[in-house]
């Protein structure tokens, strides 16, 4: 089923990516055409199969609750575009 | 110097046949020639890898040398590398300097290796080519007007133009072996959970796996031997002792059963490609192997249930890139909507939107079972042919990709169609299984790559049989003409 430009504009949004006019139609191309191969996949009879999230079947290691390194905020909010008083900044989200 | 592999620089460094500084400082003239051509470095760290040399030189002297003491290597530009940038060939993170090492990176400066910089990559690791990358794409030193493969095209570029010895790479989809392929040298993805992945920047989490690229299979063991091994930091890296790769180079091939899958000979292969790889066998089989036929069953399932789960897990791990905290940053933006939806369409690529947007879709309400839940029960099968056939045959043999190095732009218009490239090297990935990419052959003056599949944690294996090959054979020591002709 291939997606519409009506389609493409309601993902870009969920992803947050702003869609220029320019490149609407080679997006929307674009994905169809991966669509059309990952649509290959209906095709599979997975009749009571078991979806496998890890390939060895482990789960999730969980570590003691315990302090063990300390985070250098500093270090860490150099590399940022805006900071203030160790905080982020962006544009007023509350007027 | 720079002809040596990384076996021979380790022995001349412990000989003091050479320093290091002089070995660095040879590569650094090399890459500084040689770069403009090749586009293999983003960043190359002369001062800090000077700095290096130095420090290996005193160690060596005072005969307390680690492993890889001095030997330069270089770094996919993927991993987390402390004061020097880390843009995973992305205009997002063109301004990033990462505030830590990654596991592989401390691992490797722990070992003795001299960092000489950054290589080029698809952005964020997705593509065939380097074309996505957002510093221009790497060209292929057997034949300039063709890709190198990717995502780790520089690393596999910067090996096969004798640029450094060997380099770290990332594999997500064939991202190791088929650049290794196409670049004529050794590349080995491990099996998933092997290497730690923290402070490697996160493509798709269940199918991202770091490994070595080298001139051979016995350089590779030595960079995996540092590379490989639990981390705690990463929650998905698996506690397994990890063996001596170099002591167990020399297992002989005889009595080792090879399977080799018919859905990786059928229709698509290049003649070329597929005789090459016909004469591999024929050496293994030489040498004792037993060449068996299996069937790989769900094999054309592998491609469209990787474009679900990869662009699924992409859309996750790039949410991330938001303009708050690091990285590229719209001008002027007008509320956070606009700063996030600006900073991601300007930042981000136009391959690297396309699977974002894809993974968005599959994830989406009222697709997911269709998709992504349909896509991991594919998965499941696909496993379950490995472990089928794996209960026949020690090792799986075929080529690493259907065909030699392609022209830039030769895909451009259809992603679907660059995507096939990594027919043969996805599966690997979705079963979380180690496989590795050797030289065997070339056509039209283009390198061929034969892929090694082993079961979980058959490093040792899969990189003993390389070598066994690699003894009888000479494609790994096979150069571009350009090199040879230029007295390289």
């Amino acid at each position: 089923m291939a997606i519409q430009r009506a389609d493409i504009e309601k993902l870009c949004y969920l992803a947050r990516i702003d869609l220029t006019e320019d490149t609407a139609a080679d997006t929307a191309a674009g994905i169809n055409r991966v669509l059309e191969l990952i649509d290959q996949l209906r095709a599979a009879d997975t009749a009571g199969i078991a979806p496998l999230a890890h390939p060895l079947e482990e789960t999730q290691r969980l570590r003691e609750d315990r302090v063990e390194e300390k985070v250098d905020r500093d270090a860490l909010q150099a590399v940022a575009p805006a900071v203030e008083s160790g905080l982020y900044l962006v544009p007023r989200v509350i007027e | 110097m720079h002809d040596l592999t990384l076996a021979e620089m380790c022995d001349g460094l412990a000989r003091r046949a050479f320093s290091s500084i002089e070995l660095t400082r040879h590569l650094l003239a090399r890459i500084a020639a040689a770069n403009p051509r090749y586009n293999a470095f983003i960043t190359v760290d002369e001062a800090g890898a000077l700095a290096r040399a130095e420090t290996a030189d005193a160690r060596l002297a005072a005969g307390d040398a680690p492993a890889l003491c001095g030997v330069p290597i270089a770094h996919k530009d993927i991993f987390c590398t402390r004061g020097l940038r880390t843009s995973c060939g992305s205009r997002m993170l063109d301004n990033f300097i990462a505030p830590y090492d990654a596991t592989v990176v401390e691992r490797l400066a722990a070992a003795g290796a001299v960092t000489l910089g950054k290589t080029n990559m698809d952005e964020f690791a997705m593509g065939s080519s380097n074309e996505t990358s957002y510093y221009g794409p790497v060209k292929n030193p057997w034949a300039p007007d063709c890709v190198p493969g990717g995502s780790s095209g520089g690393s596999a570029a910067a090996v096969a133009a004798r640029l450094a010895p060997g380099a770290t790479a990332t594999d997500t989809g064939g991202s190791i072996r088929q650049p290794a392929a196409l670049c004529g040298i050794t590349g080995l993805k491990p099996t998933y959970g092997r290497v730690s992945r923290w402070g490697m920047i996160a493509f798709a989490s269940s199918l991202d796996q770091a490994g070595p690229m080298a001139r051979s299979a016995e350089d590779a063991a030595l960079l995996l031997q540092a590379m490989a091994g639990f981390d705690e930091r990463d929650s998905t890296c698996l506690d397994r002792p990890v063996p001596d790769y170099r002591a167990a180079l020399d297992q002989p091939l005889a009595g080792l059963r090879i399977g080799l899958p018919a859905e990786y000979f059928g229709a698509g292969l290049n003649p070329g490609t597929a005789r090459a790889v016909r004469d591999a066998l024929a050496e293994f089989e030489r040498q004792g192997a037993r060449l068996v036929d299996i069937r790989l069953p769900h094999s054309d399932l592998a491609v469209p249930a990787y474009y679900v789960i990869a662009p699924a897990e992409a859309s996750a791990n790039l949410s991330r890139f938001d303009g708050v905290r690091y990285g590229h940053r719209c001008a002027n933006p007008r509320d956070l909507r606009d700063l996030f939806m600006r900073t991601r369409a300007e930042g981000f690529g136009a391959e690297v939107k396309r699977r974002i947007l894809v993974g968005t879709y599959c994830l989406s309400a009222g697709y997911y079972d269709a998709y992504y839940h349909k896509a991991q029960q594919v998965r499941r099968l696909i496993r379950q042919d490995f472990l089928d056939a794996f209960a026949q045959v020690d090792l799986i043999l075929g080529p690493t990709c259907p065909n030699p190095a392609f022209a830039f732009g030769a895909k451009g218009g259809d992603p679907v169609a660059m995507y096939l490239e990594d027919i043969y090297t996805i599966a690997a990935n979705l079963a979380g299984l180690p496989a590795l990419s050797v030289p065997c052959g070339l056509v039209d003056g283009k390198p061929v790559g034969l892929q090694i599949i082993g079961n979980y944690f058959d490093e040792a294996r899969m990189l003993a049989a390389a070598h066994g090959f690699q003894r009888a054979t000479d494609w790994h020591r096979r150069q571009p003409e350009a090199l040879a002709e230029a007295g390289a």
